[in-house]
């Protein structure tokens, strides 16, 4: 993306390289820098961004970067990259149904492919394929649609046979007599997945280098408007702080910053769960999906295999789930993988994901003039980072639609053009 | 064969007539029935057992249980192997065959080890930094990662052995079976509540089993523990699970225990599963986990030989195994001097006692003194020697507050240390039910605050450093939770018990050395991920100041040991780092499993052909019978074609929909879900939930109806029939039929309660024959005589009871192929017979049975479509044409407010056609898209999609459906279908492509 512009900051933060880590070897890595200051807030700021997870700090990389307001601040309530930036199972993609949805992904998986070299950081961004298998006809049925549509969107997209998945997939179990037989798949070989939290670290350092100011531990308590309902500013667990344009990007959450400022947005908050093995030799190559047998599988650098599934069926802010949805992707990862039934698990944890009614995203104006909000990312809000960060930057500077953002607006579920990706999509992460 | 040449001639609880052969690394050699492989390993004076993750160091045992970081273990080979087992927890048995982990070609000359070459270049989060540039060389850098990370290998192949799931409920749960557990369960189990006890060892006992110097009402402390598990063993009411661990803390006291049934044996058993996880509700919860001890972090304090105090005891007392001659001990507490006392009983000559405190005084210390053994109170380690076992340490005398040295260092040979750096509280599962931790600074640990669920903590995991204590504790607590339960107790004496006390306990969570932490030698806070106390620091100075941040820049505790020894000292040094207390640095968060769970053991008996249910109907083993293929819809198998001889699938589809047309078929309808709505307010209730009018339907009669979701897009359709005024059959779509019944329900349940509706789901209770054809009146005819089948008498939409083949049964008058039809609904039990009974009487008349596929070219011809095919949940009635289903007059139903939104009317959205392709004979696939202008590649603009697409053999063509952008105002346009390799020209047309009239539903 030409308009992302590059990185030039002004406090001239040495550049990360294999020379600058023998360097430093040599003076035994006491002089590294901090990869972004912890400032005080300042009384007022161009613009502030609540939130800072990924796309959070994005947003505010991408102020700086491509719209030169660098006054700007991350106020977070906890540590960056708490919340689902560093819970989720780290799959990037954008072979979506939908055009909405293919043109934002695909958006981001743009920005996805040089964005290390952009932010001068290692996101080990993989681009190993991921494959979505059909278990039916009738899924079949569907992945052709799916895969028509991906393909007339420009986007890369190829059908396997069972044959190529398990070429590509050794350890899957192509038994045609199981009871979700595979039956075929599709795979994005430029979709993959990266290391969750270097993302928010790499647009912190990145943001800070371009004086962004991020402010952990700063818990927004309210909104503060002016005589007409514009924003002027947010209360915070720190003290107030002024700006005439706040954009809130707080995922899960985002519902409860909605109802101090006074309105409501068509969003549930549910538990989404994930697991890892224990670090083993590789065995998988790719990222795996499945409907049907319903569960996502990879493998990450260090060796683990990260699995995930479905969100659990009760609404939620607490970041943990129940049994029954570990034990049921468990189960199918059993069914279709039949040799990690004597690994084990490590770990498992859950996030709290925002979802519209139509699980697509909301980036939007909102009833406040000045307030902005970027949310409802759902079970997919991963791999939509950079996008997401880069239109809603877009959007904050200069108050009109970004082209790509302009159908997920608020206003949609008031007339009705819904891009809903839970009828075909199947899940969506 | 290598002799035991550590093993001390008696002692222990090893059964010294029971020799054990086993392999490790391909040598063959000995231990007794009762080792660990730990214990046997450290018998034959085998160290060196595994390479750290990053920088390949040798590593030996550290620990003694499910703490252990370094012993990783690859057990046995193909579809059994085992990666990452810990050396400590893997009972021994005859023929066992353990491999070391991350080497090669082999332990003790391990290439991976030129890493700790390069160390320098390697410190934490080194990958973020380098490996960018060429962009294009990631994938092959990331290639190189992945194969040196990882720990042991997958198996090669299935899992051959059997997991189960059991679940229990119980008035008291115990997890942990030492003292305090022991005696937790003894004062509940009197009662006569409902207890479980739990522990993850082979045997129950904690940490009494490696103690020998603790005695409880006069004799030694296991004799204590084995009363007290005869008498827990003969409580009808109690169980008692070893080899269990509790691993998992949810929501209302819902716990998950792992229990490891046959891996001890190292052969599975043909009558019980490989391991069983137990999911128990548990009315009050006593967690009795014990305790972990701490290592110290000092310079290179990770060589083999380097082992945590109380393991070293529990190997001399437990399994009688002297892990080394010539111990040194590196003590912060009094513990430090019972394992000096306990190896020195044993033969070895003790190197010396390492005191951190500067003063240290108390029993123990004079006895030290007394037993000759050299106290170097106030001093710190400050380097090691040794490669693959420990040699030799550097001690030197430190300043009061510990932070620097205070004279000069001096050497003593060792063979191995025994670090006692105080005990960690297990709060692990006190922390996952959501319990409050809070620190205490004079013990210097996490201990459990504020509970959240009906749970007590005591023992060990609560602080308690005395068995004295901890057993008072546990009856206290087993009578109180009983107790809580409105049980009758009466308090069990507490045991009188002889042990030593424990005097103060000095944390120093960095011991002070010649060289600044980071410049010579490591300091290890995490053994299995080779994070060292220079790591954190690097890590806060660079602003990843959050303990989180700390730990994933770092990888600090996310090892397979999940930081069980290293996560205190980890934020104890980030404490000191960024000048906090350790309160204020905060823990992470603790998650299930406490130790790593077999996946099988998750999945249980839900793998195979208990995955998911096969749905069949009643008529199936005529199906199957009939050489029918089949295709999976939902949950159900149905028919899809039934091929005679030599047919292929377009042949046999075209016969059947021929004989459909023109003689008499039969089809299988089971499958469609079925929900009996009953009550005053039924007819009220469809009408709230469908889109058209309910209230004024007679009674007899069907009705077709859509229903909506909120946002106003088609969720389901169906015919519902009223069999009595306050009584309707209700049919949904085969694969929408659970949703369906969920969906009412939740509208009965929260939105309106107040109705008087009741629903059932019918759909197993009802097998469905579905005639269709002109001579399907006169079949019917033939085995029913107590209906008048006249068009007059039985017209289209109405439902009659009556008798079919002397079966009692309801026959709807309703068609989904346009034909007169009838569906003959009767108890499944007679389904098969119904069947069969049509095929006899219809034979002379050509009857046919016809699959879904048939069914599917056969409703499309006369454009009826399939909810979940031509609609995706995107769809509203008016984008397919049926704007009449939709009550303009009702007040309110499901959907009605979405629908009324202005962007739901607007022209331009996709509206279900039909569309011809030129070519008669081409049948456009389903999922092709429609575009208006034909681009020489992508991207082009889409209109829409092709929904269902057959070859009809009654317009002697091929015809689709589509939902197509402005659709509706298209007709007679011409669009394209562009496939990889040719575009289709399509002409837009009307959905009704045979007897658009309908003149054939009479027959």
């Amino acid at each position: 993306m030409a308009e992302a512009g590059r990185r030039r900051g002004p406090t001239g933060k040495p550049r990360y390289s294999i020379l600058a880590l023998a360097r430093n070897a040599l003076s035994y890595h006491e002089n590294w820098q901090a990869a972004w200051r912890s400032p005080e807030p300042k009384p007022s700021y161009d613009a502030i961004v609540v939130g800072g997870g990924g796309h959070g700090l994005a947003t505010a990389y991408y102020l700086a970067s491509v719209h030169g307001i660098r006054n700007v601040a991350v106020l977070e309530k906890g540590w960056i990259g708490g919340g689902n930036t560093g819970r989720n199972t780290t799959i990037i993609r954008s072979n979506y149904l939908w055009d909405e949805s293919a043109a934002i992904y695909e958006h981001a998986l743009k920005l996805w492919e040089g964005l290390s070299q952009e932010l001068n950081f290692n996101l080990m961004f993989s681009q190993r394929g991921v494959i979505t298998l059909a278990h039916s006809e009738h899924e079949l049925k569907e992945m052709r649609r799916r895969v028509e549509a991906i393909r007339l969107n420009g986007i890369d997209t190829e059908v396997l046979s069972t044959a190529d998945v398990k070429k590509l997939v050794p350890i899957i179990n192509t038994d045609q007599g199981i009871r979700h037989p595979v039956m075929g798949g599709f795979i994005q070989r430029r979709g993959g997945t990266a290391r969750h939290d270097a993302v928010a670290w790499g647009y912190a350092r990145a943001a800070d280098d371009l004086g962004v100011d991020i402010i952990q531990n700063c818990e927004v308590t309210g909104f503060l408007k002016d005589g007409n309902g514009a924003i002027e500013g947010v209360e915070t667990s720190r003290g107030t702080i002024r700006s005439k344009r706040i954009g809130c990007v707080a995922a899960g959450h985002s519902a409860v910053l909605a109802d101090l400022a006074g309105f409501k947005l068509p969003i549930q908050a549910r538990p989404l769960q994930a697991l890892v093995s224990e670090p083993i030799k590789p065995v998988i190559d790719t990222v795996v999906m499945s409907n049907a047998v319903h569960m996502y599988i990879s493998q990450s650098d260090k060796g683990e295999l990260v699995l995930g599934a479905g969100t659990d069926s009760y609404n939620s802010y607490a970041q943990r789930g129940s049994l029954n949805i570990i034990e049921h992707q468990l189960a199918a990862a059993c069914e279709l993988y039949p040799i990690v039934s004597r690994l084990r698990v490590l770990r498992t944890w859950g996030g709290i994901v925002d979802t519209c009614p139509d699980a697509s995203p909301i980036v939007s104006r909102t009833p406040v003039d000045g307030l902005y909000f970027n949310c409802g990312w759902g079970t997919g809000g991963f791999k939509a980072t950079p996008g997401s960060g880069h239109v809603f930057a877009d959007l904050m500077a200069r108050d009109r639609p970004n082209p790509v953002a302009a159908p997920f607006t608020l206003e949609r579920f008031k007339g009705g053009y819904l891009i809903d990706e839970h009828g075909a999509a199947g899940v969506a992460h | 064969m290598a002799n035991q040449s550590n093993r001390l001639a008696a002692g222990g609880r090893v059964d010294r007539r029971r020799p054990l052969v086993f392999r490790f690394d391909g040598r063959r050699l000995q231990g007794y029935a009762g080792d660990t492989l730990a214990s046997a390993l450290l018998a034959n004076d085998v160290h060196l057992v595994g390479r750290s993750f990053k920088y390949h160091r040798p590593r030996g045992i550290l620990g003694l249980g499910s703490e252990e970081p370094n012993a990783l273990i690859q057990l046995g080979r193909g579809n059994r192997t085992e990666p990452n087992l810990r050396a400590t927890q893997i009972e021994l048995f005859d023929g066992l065959d353990a491999h070391s982990q991350n080497r090669w070609p082999c332990l003790r000359f391990d290439v991976g080890a030129v890493n700790s070459a390069f160390h320098r270049l390697f410190p934490a989060g080194f990958y973020y930094k380098t490996f960018m540039w060429p962009a294009s060389l990631w994938s092959t850098y990331e290639e190189v990662i992945r194969h040196a990370a990882g720990l042991g290998r997958a198996p090669e192949g299935p899992d051959p052995d059997r997991y189960e799931r059991m679940h229990a409920h119980c008035d008291v749960l115990i997890a942990g079976g030492g003292p305090a557990g022991l005696a937790a369960a003894l004062a509940a189990g009197r009662s006569g509540a409902r207890v479980i006890l739990a522990d993850e060892q082979a045997e129950f006992g904690g940490s009494l089993l490696g103690d020998d110097d603790v005695t409880i009402g006069g004799t030694p402390a296991v004799d204590w523990v084995a009363e007290v598990v005869a008498e827990l063993e003969s409580m009808p009411e109690v169980t008692l699970l070893r080899r269990a661990t509790v691993n998992g803390y949810y929501d209302h006291n819902y716990l998950t225990i792992a229990e490891r049934v046959t891996d001890h044996l190292g052969v599975g058993l043909p009558t019980v599963p490989r391991q069983r996880l137990w999911k128990v509700r548990a009315g009050r919860v006593v967690l009795a986990t014990g305790a972990i001890e701490r290592p110290l972090v000092f310079r290179d304090n990770d060589r083999p030989g380097v082992m945590l105090s109380t393991a070293v005891r529990g190997y001399a007392v437990r399994y009688g195994v002297l892990a080394g001659r010539r111990p040194l001990i590196v003590t912060g507490n009094d513990d430090g001097y019972r394992t000096a006392f306990a190896l020195a009983d044993r033969q070895a000559r003790v190197a010396g006692i390492v005191d951190l405190r500067t003063d240290p005084i108390g029993p123990l210390v004079a006895e030290a003194k007394n037993r000759g053994i050299e106290v170097l109170a106030g001093h710190s380690v400050t380097a090691t020697h040794g490669g693959r076992r420990i040699e030799a340490a550097e001690i030197a005398p430190m300043t009061a507050d510990g932070s620097g040295l205070a004279g000069s260092t001096r050497t003593l040979e060792c063979d191995v240390i025994a670090m006692a750096g105080g005990f960690n509280p297990t709060v692990h599962l006190f922390s996952q039910s959501r319990g409050k931790l809070r620190w205490d600074g004079e013990r210097a640990a996490f201990l459990p605050g504020t509970s959240h669920e009906a749970e007590v903590s005591v023992g060990g995991c609560a602080g308690t450093s005395s068995v004295t204590q901890a057993i008072k504790d546990g009856i206290k607590a087993g009578l109180d939770q009983v107790r809580a339960l409105g049980h009758t107790a009466r308090q069990p004496a507490a045991p009188a018990v002889e042990e030593h006390g424990q005097g103060e306990t000095r944390p120093l969570w960095l011991l002070p050395s010649t060289q600044p932490v980071g410049r010579k030698g490591k300091h290890f806070v995490d053994f299995q991920n080779d994070v060292t106390a220079a790591d954190l620091m690097l890590a806060t100075r660079e602003g990843y100041r959050s303990i989180e941040h700390v730990k994933r820049y770092t990888t600090t505790g996310m090892g397979t040991d999940q930081g069980k020894t290293s996560n205190v000292n980890a934020l104890a040094i980030v404490g000191q780092s960024l000048g906090v207390d350790v309160p204020a640095v905060g823990t992470t968060t603790f998650r299930a499993p406490y130790t790593p769970t077999t996946i099988g053991a998750y999945g249980g008996r839900d793998v195979g052909h208990l995955f998911a249910p096969t749905r069949t109907t009643a008529m199936d083993p005529w199906h199957r019978a009939n050489g029918a293929k089949f295709e999976h819809v939902g949950d159900w198998m149905r028919a899809w074609y039934y091929p005679k001889a030599g047919e292929t699938f377009r042949q046999a589809v075209d016969r059947e929909v021929t004989v459909a047309r023109n003689g008499v078929a039969l089809l299988d309808a089971s499958t469609l879900g079925k929900i009996d709505i009953r009550g005053g307010d039924a007819a009220e209730f469809l009408n709230r939930v469908y889109t058209n009018a309910w209230a004024k339907l007679g009674t007899g009669r069907c009705r077709y109806g859509f229903m909506l979701k909120e946002d106003g897009m088609v969720m389901d359709d169906g015919v519902t029939t009223r069999l009595a005024d306050d009584h309707f059959h209700m049919t949904t779509t085969t694969g929408g039929a659970a949703r369906v019944m969920n969906w009412l329900e939740e509208y009965l349940q929260t939105e309106w309660p107040e109705m008087d509706v009741r629903l059932t789901s019918v759909t197993e209770q009802w097998a469905v024959a579905s005639i269709c054809g002109p001579k399907c009146r006169e079949l019917l005819g033939r085995l029913c005589s107590d209906i008048d089948l006249g068009n007059d008498a039985f017209p289209f939409m109405a439902m009659r009871d009556g008798t079919v083949a002397e079966i009692p049964a309801r026959v709807f008058r309703i068609s989904f192929t346009g034909e007169l039809s009838f569906e003959i609904n009767v108890p499944t039990r007679y389904g098969l017979a119904l069947w069969e009974a049509l095929m006899t009487a219809g034979a002379d008349l050509g009857i046919t049975p016809y699959g879904t596929e048939a069914m599917h070219v056969l409703r499309a011809e006369k454009g009826f479509i399939i909810v979940g095919q031509d609609t995706d949940g995107s769809v509203t009635p008016l984008d397919l044409g049926m704007d009449w289903i939709v009550s303009k007059s009702k007040p309110d139903f499901i959907g009605k407010r979405g629908l009324a939104r202005p962007d739901l009317h607007k022209p331009d959205r996709k509206q279900l056609v039909g569309l011809l392709t030129e070519d008669p004979t081409f049948v456009l696939p389903e999922g092709g898209h429609v575009v208006e202008t034909v681009k020489p590649k992508p991207p082009m603009a889409m209109l829409g999609h092709v929904t269902s697409s057959y070859y009809s053999p009654s317009a002697g063509r091929s015809i689709a459906m589509a939902l197509v952008k402005g659709g509706h105002a298209r007709k007679g346009q011409t669009l394209y279908v562009p496939l990889e390799g040719r575009t289709i020209p399509v002409t837009v047309a009307g959905t009704v492509f045979f007897d658009p009239e309908g003149s054939r539903r009479d027959g």
